[in-house]
């Protein structure tokens, strides 16, 4: 470690201002900083501070998201040899299915962080690591056949339009991986939407197996095939086609977990959307004007990327609302909306995208009459004291 | 029975180094009185190098109210004036000749005396520095009368000093001292006590209240948030406890005894324990000699309020603490990643909470590096007010005074948001963006 911190320690003067590499600071610095925790100390105020940083926090939200990916993973290999009748063993499956992900990962951060690391300089900001999770996210709510310069495409569009034209990390309105899907969504809605987008190889047609229709469970449900919804316990281990990251429930609770105990997910979120989410079901269930409608509360749930959205999307601190009384109408919302999209809304077989795009929009709205109420709260106190005078 | 009253939010930050329960004698041969310890005054000196003083003779006053006095705290010697840019005056070094004279004020029946009376011994004695005002923690203006006075029995910050144990041979002298300033009042004096069993509890002429929790409990601004919370136009002093006890003495003896208890405390101290010194004494005094250059933090005041000061400089006027800390000027591999037993924080995103309760030895690294803001809902769990901090800290940032005021400005000071500071994840400086949004509100209002 000390040989590489000399060398970091030699060339650092190249990078500083007024060196040949001055224009590659805010990338020297990332790296520098990525390898070693620098060695800034506190001058005024707080004379310790927490061990906390923006790099272990996003650090704990990707560890929370491994399970979604390892799972994710697998099931696209395993959803490509239901498809194509192929009896292939655990390894092969996950070998097929990290051939198709891992491109899209590599693409999505490559691309992200290219326009992370321009606008840091041109700023001369430090480079937020916010992109950590957002580059992790967008591979996760991806179809696994999506072509990689979609990718490419829409995750500079989210970089740029959702997040670095209003200031840069924390200061975005939209929720960038969010932004990148939607942008797919109606940019190119022939690879984002239908029953052969979701299982990998699909699209081609060739081989498939029979009675594969590689339908999700949304879409089976949009058509008012209710019976042929997968049981409980498949959309729960997620054994269905889908997004990459969506379909196993438990990952995505296990997720849940780790962000709720590390304090770094928002739980009022969590489950204010959950919450959402039963309540708008159930209103649906008293009027059951189609089959749709009278899904259980659970399915609903357990289906489509409802609990992937509530749990890592809905819970985005910059997008959300601030307030903890703002995240509880936030969630709510975000979870009645999601299911009210999916189930009026034909087009759309996914509402929680939308939901959340839509929430992030009045997330702002709802943290000014929290505000507000605090300050009335503070006026009226303020009267009640010049009356009893 | 006093009132209890619970807080939940807070934070205990458990260090090494707490001071013994033990009180030394040590001899200081150099004190100074250091204008930047006072928020919001400017200096005229009184006195030039070379001067004799007593304890007791002023030093400087305030140019715009010349009431305000500052005084020697021993008879001595002006020593040195020093100066930092601009000649902003730093510090009045004053060397003690052991003498021991002082001016003498006469002492005082606090009963039968006026309020007029009061405020004119606190005034020549350069006591009256000791009392400070909310809104805005500066130093009271004379011509004002507080709605009440309100003194915090207790500090919770961390290896703060027991007031219970330091007071407990002043309790008469602290008894005049409330009495002196239940005077200067039309309404009440609130003392703020722990649950535990506590000398102040039994203190006459005051209104007690209990404080549970954890720090910043002990801080006098949520306490007065949690009595008799403060609204716009309000006006409220406040006084440390060992202040207090500085103005019994006053009417009682009749001079200006600054002597106070100081913890010298952290985990760089060998033998943490008490000392028994007057005001503005000289640091290194306190410390051993191997702390000269070994490139500790010397703190005067605690790890989240306290001030930087070299190993010569000069313990502050309103500090009753010394802490001494390692630098953490390091480079650190892969700190962020590592699993993280032995790192404290708030959050539990460090394997350290399966440790419980140990004591910790923090550094002054800022493990990280200054970002946007990004995490929300955490500023709240270590802010026992109602009051929403994220939002004040951007309406101080924006400059917004109309919001500032609507958001509760009045009802804070920068040490109740040091907690805030040590837990941001954004590294930014809370407690200065405070500092200068009450500076901003008060040039405003003034």
């Amino acid at each position: 470690m000390k040989a590489l911190r000399n060398y970091l320690d030699k060339i650092k003067p190249r990078f500083q201002e007024g060196g040949k590499l001055e224009k590659l600071h805010s990338t020297f610095d990332a790296f520098e900083t990525f390898l070693f925790v620098p060695d800034k100390t506190t001058f005024k105020g707080s004379h310790i501070r927490d061990s906390i940083d923006l790099k272990r926090t996003m650090t704990v939200v990707l560890l929370a998201l491994m399970p979604a990916l390892l799972f994710g993973i697998w099931n696209v290999g395993y959803q490509h040899s239901l498809a194509f009748g192929k009896d292939a063993g655990f390894w092969q499956i996950a070998g097929f299915g990290l051939m198709k992900v891992l491109p899209i990962i590599v693409v999505s951060y490559v691309s992200g962080l290219a326009v992370e690391f321009i606008f840091a300089q041109y700023r001369k900001h430090e480079v937020n690591e916010g992109f950590l999770v957002s580059g992790m996210l967008i591979p996760l709510v991806m179809p696994p056949d999506i072509p990689l310069w979609m990718v490419a495409v829409s995750t500079v569009f989210a970089v740029i339009l959702g997040k670095e034209a209003f200031g840069g990390t924390g200061m975005n309105v939209f929720n960038p991986a969010l932004l990148a899907r939607a942008f797919l969504f109606f940019a190119y809605p022939a690879s984002m939407t239908g029953d052969t987008t979701w299982t990998a190889g699909l699209a081609n047609g060739e081989g498939i197996a029979d009675g594969y229709s590689g339908a999700t469970p949304l879409s089976n449900a949009a058509a008012e095939l209710v019976d042929k919804i997968p049981s409980v316990s498949d959309l729960f281990f997620g054994f269905i086609p889908g997004s990459i990251g969506e379909t196993s429930k438990l990952a995505i609770i296990i997720g849940a977990v780790i962000l709720i105990l590390t304090g770094i997910g928002s739980w009022r979120i969590m489950l204010s959307g959950l919450l959402g989410g039963v309540t708008m079901t159930l209103i649906f269930n008293a009027f059951a004007a189609n089959k749709y409608m009278t899904i259980d509360p659970l399915t609903q749930i357990l289906m489509g990327s409802f609990l992937f959205g509530m749990v890592f999307m809905a819970t985005d601190p910059v997008t959300a609302a601030q307030t903890n009384k703002g995240k509880w109408i936030y969630g709510f919302l975000a979870g009645f909306f999601a299911i009210m999209v999916r189930v009026f809304n034909p087009a759309y077989p996914e509402g929680t995208m939308l939901a959340i795009l839509l929430m992030n929009t009045f997330a702002p709205l709802i943290d000014h009459y929290v505000i507000e109420a605090n300050i009335k709260r503070r006026l009226k106190r303020a009267n009640a004291v010049v009356k009893t005078k | 029975m006093a009132e209890t009253k619970r807080i939940k939010k807070g934070l205990n930050i458990n260090l090494l180094g707490e001071a013994q329960k033990k009180i030394a004698k040590i001899e200081v041969s150099e004190f100074a009185l250091k204008p930047t310890d006072f928020n919001g005054i400017f200096p005229r000196l009184l006195v030039k190098e070379g001067d004799q003083v007593k304890a007791g003779t002023s030093v400087f006053c305030d140019k715009y109210r010349e009431q305000i006095r500052f005084s020697s705290p021993v008879s001595g010697k002006i020593e040195e004036i020093r100066r930092g840019d601009k000649r902003i005056l730093l510090e009045v070094v004053i060397k003690d000749d052991k003498a021991g004279d002082y001016e003498d004020f006469g002492k005082t029946d606090i009963a039968s005396a006026d309020r007029g009376k009061i405020k004119e011994n606190l005034l020549k004695s350069g006591v009256w520095p000791v009392i400070r005002q909310r809104p805005y923690n500066v130093i009271a203006n004379p011509d004002d009368t507080p709605q009440a006075v309100f003194i915090s029995g207790f500090d919770s910050a961390p290896l703060a000093p027991d007031y219970g144990f330091t007071l407990k041979d002043d309790l008469v002298d602290f008894q005049a001292g409330v009495n002196a300033m239940a005077k200067l009042t039309d309404g009440k004096v609130f003392i703020g006590v722990p649950a535990t069993d506590h000398p102040l509890a039994g203190v006459k002429n005051a209104e007690i209240t209990c404080f549970e929790g954890p720090h910043p409990a002990g801080n006098v601004g949520i306490q007065i948030h949690h009595i008799q919370p403060l609204n716009k136009g309000d006006l409220v002093w406040t006084v440390n406890p060992q202040d207090v006890v500085i103005i019994g003495r006053l009417f009682t003896q009749g001079r200006y005894n600054p002597s106070i208890a100081v913890a010298v405390t952290g985990s760089e101290i060998k033998e943490p324990q008490y000392y028994k010194v007057n005001k503005g004494a000289l640091v290194s005094t306190l410390l051993s000699d191997e702390l000269k250059n070994s490139g500790k933090r010397i703190i005067s005041g605690n790890v989240l309020t306290g001030e930087k000061v070299s190993y010569s400089g000069y313990l502050g006027f309103y500090h009753n603490q010394v802490t001494v800390i390692p630098e953490g000027n390091y480079h650190e591999f892969f700190g962020w990643a590592l699993p993280g037993f032995g790192k404290f924080s708030f959050s539990k995103a460090f394997f350290s909470w399966a440790h419980g309760t140990r004591k910790y030895r923090l550094d002054t690294n800022l493990h990280g590096g200054l970002r946007s803001y990004v995490m929300t809902g955490q500023y709240e769990k270590v802010l026992p007010m109602d009051i929403l901090p994220m939002q004040l800290i951007k309406a101080c940032l924006a400059e917004d005074i109309d919001l500032m005021e609507k958001l509760g400005i009045y009802e804070v000071d920068e040490e109740d948001f040091a907690l805030v500071e040590f837990i941001d994840t954004s590294k930014t400086e809370i407690q200065s963006i405070i500092r200068k949004g009450i500076d901003l509100v008060r040039k405003e209002m003034s």
